[in-house]
């Protein structure tokens, strides 16, 4: 009941937060230097047609009304149309969103069983040579620039050793027939079990590329909170009670440790959302990072301001999850 | 408890390693990609059946196309696609730009050169199925030229109004009238006379789709054309996949039964991706990978013949560029021949002419500027500038076949021009905005380029230097009335010959006062599988697929 009534407050205070994002990417695109009638048709356009367009666009309006008539076309779930394709935007980001979802997740599913995994190890065995060498490598992922990382993993993988795809969602001699978008949905619900391994494999090169830097930022999160937690005196209580070593890391300690790590976790994992652009280019992956940057190439304004905001309401819902789950990981949260 | 946490982690461990190691091991035991498609069809007969070993060609490119609709758009990468759905009138030969017969297997030309008659040929259908005719082309035609058609798009179309000055209606309009004399006779009636107006009707924007498919307005998407083969599906940022026309009016073509474009934007990953296999042909090879290409004994290495210019123009209303001594000591400060050696790994030519000599009504006579700092020292003496000056440059942030590096060239030139006093700053900016403010003249002196669409020497003399052209692609914003007299001559009147003359007298004005310094006309390498055969790369950038065919 707690849980509940803590949602629902949660969720309510979602409302100014978007409603502030909405307002922040009015204000940008609005500040972008430039006349949209322009740019719409060109620079040959003639003034009647610019004119004929500029009232049509509502230009002429005050800033406010037009921020409400923006704000009631998005929660219609109107985002516009592109310049470009003329297709309803709404449409048209879906098959890149699922694109990037599937990619994030793979991502941070490696570097949340990695990174956790190598984290607790390190603190539990704090000093140890495997704390070092974790350590060393975390440091390493850290500040490995991705688009080296990527570009030298096909280098290894797909030229000289050839195992591995070096580009792209699927083989393009068999591809994937889209339905959800998701291909490893695709791929199983066509019950193409020849498919599915053909973009799993494609997954491995990217997804190790994205998850490496939020890898070594969880294992150095998690090594940190575990040493705390391990200090504290119900872990040496626990300790004197002569409960095994694995059951008090991975049970008692873990358990207290872990809010920070699902903090960062869920920060990263939004971060992969929108700023997977690098290696998107690299890999050839046709996700939402590169849609968006496509369309700042293009001056295509409705898919910049729509673009960016469902990743900013990404963002917002992924953290909302994670406090969602602070309060299911630590009872006491929601009784603040 | 203790037992089953310890299972669980280890497993979750394991799970993650057994994918990893599961998936990489499998593969190797598995067929290597290129022939994966031969295996497929084996394994799955159920989606590839009927067809035993279709001929696939993977073609990597750097960018998506931007719709289907070719007359809408401006870019290669849509070209690349829509030439192999649609056909144009005419078209040109396979290595240059020679006119050759399209849709069209015969045309005559008035005297006053203001009547085009034109012969269809008979028996060709669009992929929906309707009758490709006389009244067909009239319908494409209508639409894109009368602002008032149903199906006209309210943003215009930036070729058709280039090339044939504005819509109906307006002054400056090209044709006056296109009609259906019978069902495959079409005549065009002209305003006034346009030299090259059979160069245009074959570029790919000019593209004849089905009236029936313009009508649903679906052409973005879903393209129907005549061509060689048919659109299939678009993963938009992915790949583009196109079928055989097995109703092909030229029969035995294409000899592909498959062709999909994929995107991949990096060009190293590009290379990647062909050394492995996941692809058969691409675009945009860097220069210095070259040599690995030619060490490959898989591999085939393309040039694409020049058919562009990379450039340094000067913005002439400015100062100190408003003097011609001083854009001519320019000149004599930058070695060409170096920067193609650095920068185009040698391939390239060294550029006199803003027209590529591959093109008729190049001037081979004019000699260019020898690279000699003290004699462009005592040029910008003569012309006021002992001590030099400070300038800003200008360059793209973007690689173009023309301009692979801009920055590096750039600092390249900025050292010589040190040399002779002249201290400049570099800028650069992105693209879009790049391309906006150096068309409204904001710069002192920027690298650009261009790419030729149609092979006339007008597509570049005129749309480059005409003063008809300042706040277009004039960037030097460059006003000679003696090259502008030329220029329009040269549009009008239709005797070859004579034209060449013209062209050749406009050089020299141009060479002369020296508005832009042409660089440079690359030949952009390509990169393929030791087994594809019969692919010529155009000098236009793009290529029909018909003919191609793998091994």
């Amino acid at each position: 009941m707690a849980l509940l009534s803590y949602t629902v407050r949660r969720l309510l205070m979602l409302i100014p937060v978007l409603l502030g994002m909405s307002l922040i990417v009015f204000a940008i695109i609005h500040a972008i230097p430039g006349d949209p009638a322009l740019t719409i048709l060109g620079e040959k356009a003639s003034p009647k047609a610019l004119e004929e367009l500029r009232q049509q666009l509502g230009l002429y309006n005050p800033w406010y009304v037009q921020y409400f008539d923006y704000l009631s076309d998005i929660v219609r779930g109107d985002l516009g149309h592109s310049l470009h394709t003329k297709a309803p935007i709404a449409e048209e980001i879906l098959p890149y969103l699922a694109a990037t979802a599937e990619l994030t997740l793979v991502s941070m599913l490696f570097a949340v069983l990695i990174g956790v995994n190598a984290g607790i190890i390190s603190a539990w065995k704090q000093n140890s040579w495997f704390d070092y060498m974790s350590m060393l490598i975390a440091l390493i992922g850290v500040s490995m620039p991705v688009f080296w990382l990527g570009l030298m993993e096909q280098w290894v993988f797909a030229q000289e050793l050839q195992w591995l795809p070096s580009v792209g969602r699927d083989n393009p001699r068999d591809p994937v027939v889209p339905i959800t978008h998701l291909y490893i949905i695709d791929a199983m619900l066509a019950g193409r079990w020849d498919q599915l391994r053909d973009v799993l494999e494609h997954l491995i090169l990217p997804g190790i590329a994205l998850g490496t830097i939020p890898m070594a930022i969880i294992a150095r999160i998690t090594r940190s909170s575990m040493l705390e937690v391990m200090r504290s005196d119900y872990i040496r209580t626990a300790r004197a009670k002569g409960l095994g070593q694995f059951f008090v890391v991975y049970k008692h300690a873990l358990k207290n440790a872990f809010i920070p790590i699902l903090t960062i976790i869920g920060v990263q994992t939004g971060l992969l959302i929108g700023g997977a652009i690098l290696t998107e280019t690299i890999f050839g992956w046709p996700g939402v990072g590169r849609y968006i940057y496509t369309a700042i190439g293009n001056r295509d304004y409705p898919v910049i301001q729509s673009g960016i905001l469902v990743i900013a309401t990404i963002f917002v819902l992924i953290n909302l999850l994670v406090d969602l789950l602070y309060a299911y990981v630590d009872p006491r949260i929601r009784y603040r | 408890m203790k037992k089953r946490l310890m299972t669980s982690v280890l497993a979750g461990m394991l799970a993650l390693s057994m994918a990893l190691a599961g998936c990489t091991g499998s593969q190797e035991t598995q067929a290597p990609p290129n022939a994966a498609e031969g295996g497929q069809t084996a394994q799955e007969p159920v989606t590839d059946a009927g067809s035993s070993g279709p001929k696939q060609l993977i073609y990597g490119r750097g960018a998506d196309t931007k719709t289907l609709d070719p007359i809408r758009e401006t870019d290669g990468e849509t070209f690349r696609v829509t030439e192999n759905i649609y056909e144009t009138l005419v078209t040109y030969k396979e290595t240059s730009t020679e006119i050759i017969p399209g849709l069209a297997e015969s045309w005559t030309i008035s005297d006053d050169g203001l009547t085009y008659t034109f012969k269809l040929r008979q028996g060709v259908k669009f992929h929906d199925g309707t009758d490709f005719n006389a009244e067909a082309v009239v319908f494409n035609f209508e639409r894109w030229m009368d602002k008032n058609n149903p199906y006209h798009d309210e943003e215009g179309y930036p070729y058709y109004n280039d090339m044939f000055g504005g819509y109906k209606g307006d002054e400056t309009h090209v044709i006056e009238s296109v009609k259906a004399i019978d069902s495959h006779t079409l005549e065009f009636k002209l305003n006034r006379t346009l030299a090259p107006f059979l160069a245009n009707l074959g570029m790919s924007p000019f593209a004849i789709a089905s009236p029936k498919a313009i009508e649903a307005g679906t052409l973005a998407e879903h393209p129907v054309g005549t061509g060689p083969f048919k659109f299939e599906s678009w993963n938009r940022n992915d790949s583009i996949t196109l079928v055989k026309n097995t109703e092909y009016w030229d029969s035995g073509y294409p000899k592909l039964d498959k062709v999909v474009f994929k995107v991949i934007p990096e060009n190293a990953s590009r290379l990647t991706a062909l050394v492995n296999g996941e692809i058969d042909l691409m675009d945009g090879l860097n220069p210095e990978d070259v040599p690995n290409v030619e060490s490959n004994p898989d591999l085939q290495l393309y040039k694409r013949p020049p058919m562009n210019v990379g450039y340094l123009a000067f913005n002439t209303e400015k100062k100190p560029f408003d003097n011609p001594k001083v854009r001519q000591a320019i000149g004599h400060a930058i070695n060409k021949q170096e920067l193609i050696d650095a920068f185009y790994a040698g391939l390239g030519i060294p550029a006199v002419n803003p027209l590529p000599p591959s093109l008729w009504g190049h001037n081979d006579s004019v000699k260019d500027r020898e690279f000699n700092l003290e004699k462009a020292k005592q040029l910008l003496t003569e012309a006021g500038y002992p001590d030099g000056f400070k300038a800003e440059f200008w360059t793209m942030p973007v690689p173009r076949p023309y301009m692979p590096d801009g920055k590096k060239i750039a600092e390249a030139i900025q050292q010589n021009l040190k040399e002779i006093g002249i201290e400049t700053e570099i800028v650069t900016m992105e693209w879009a905005t790049y391309l906006e403010k150096t068309r409204k003249g904001e710069y002192e002196m920027c690298l650009l380029g261009w790419n030729g669409d149609n092979g006339d020497p007008d597509n570049f003399l005129y749309t480059l230097l005409d003063k008809n052209t300042i706040d277009g692609n004039n960037i030097p914003r460059y006003a000679s009335e003696e090259a502008h007299q030329l220029l329009l001559r040269a549009q009008t009147v239709t005797n070859l010959e004579e034209r060449d003359n013209l062209y050749k007298q406009a050089q020299e004005v141009i060479f002369e006062d020296a508005p832009m310094i042409p660089l440079v006309h690359a030949t952009p390498p390509l990169a393929g599988k030791a087994n594809v055969l019969n692919y010529l790369p155009h000098p236009k950038g793009t290529e029909t697929l018909r003919n191609v065919d793998l091994k």
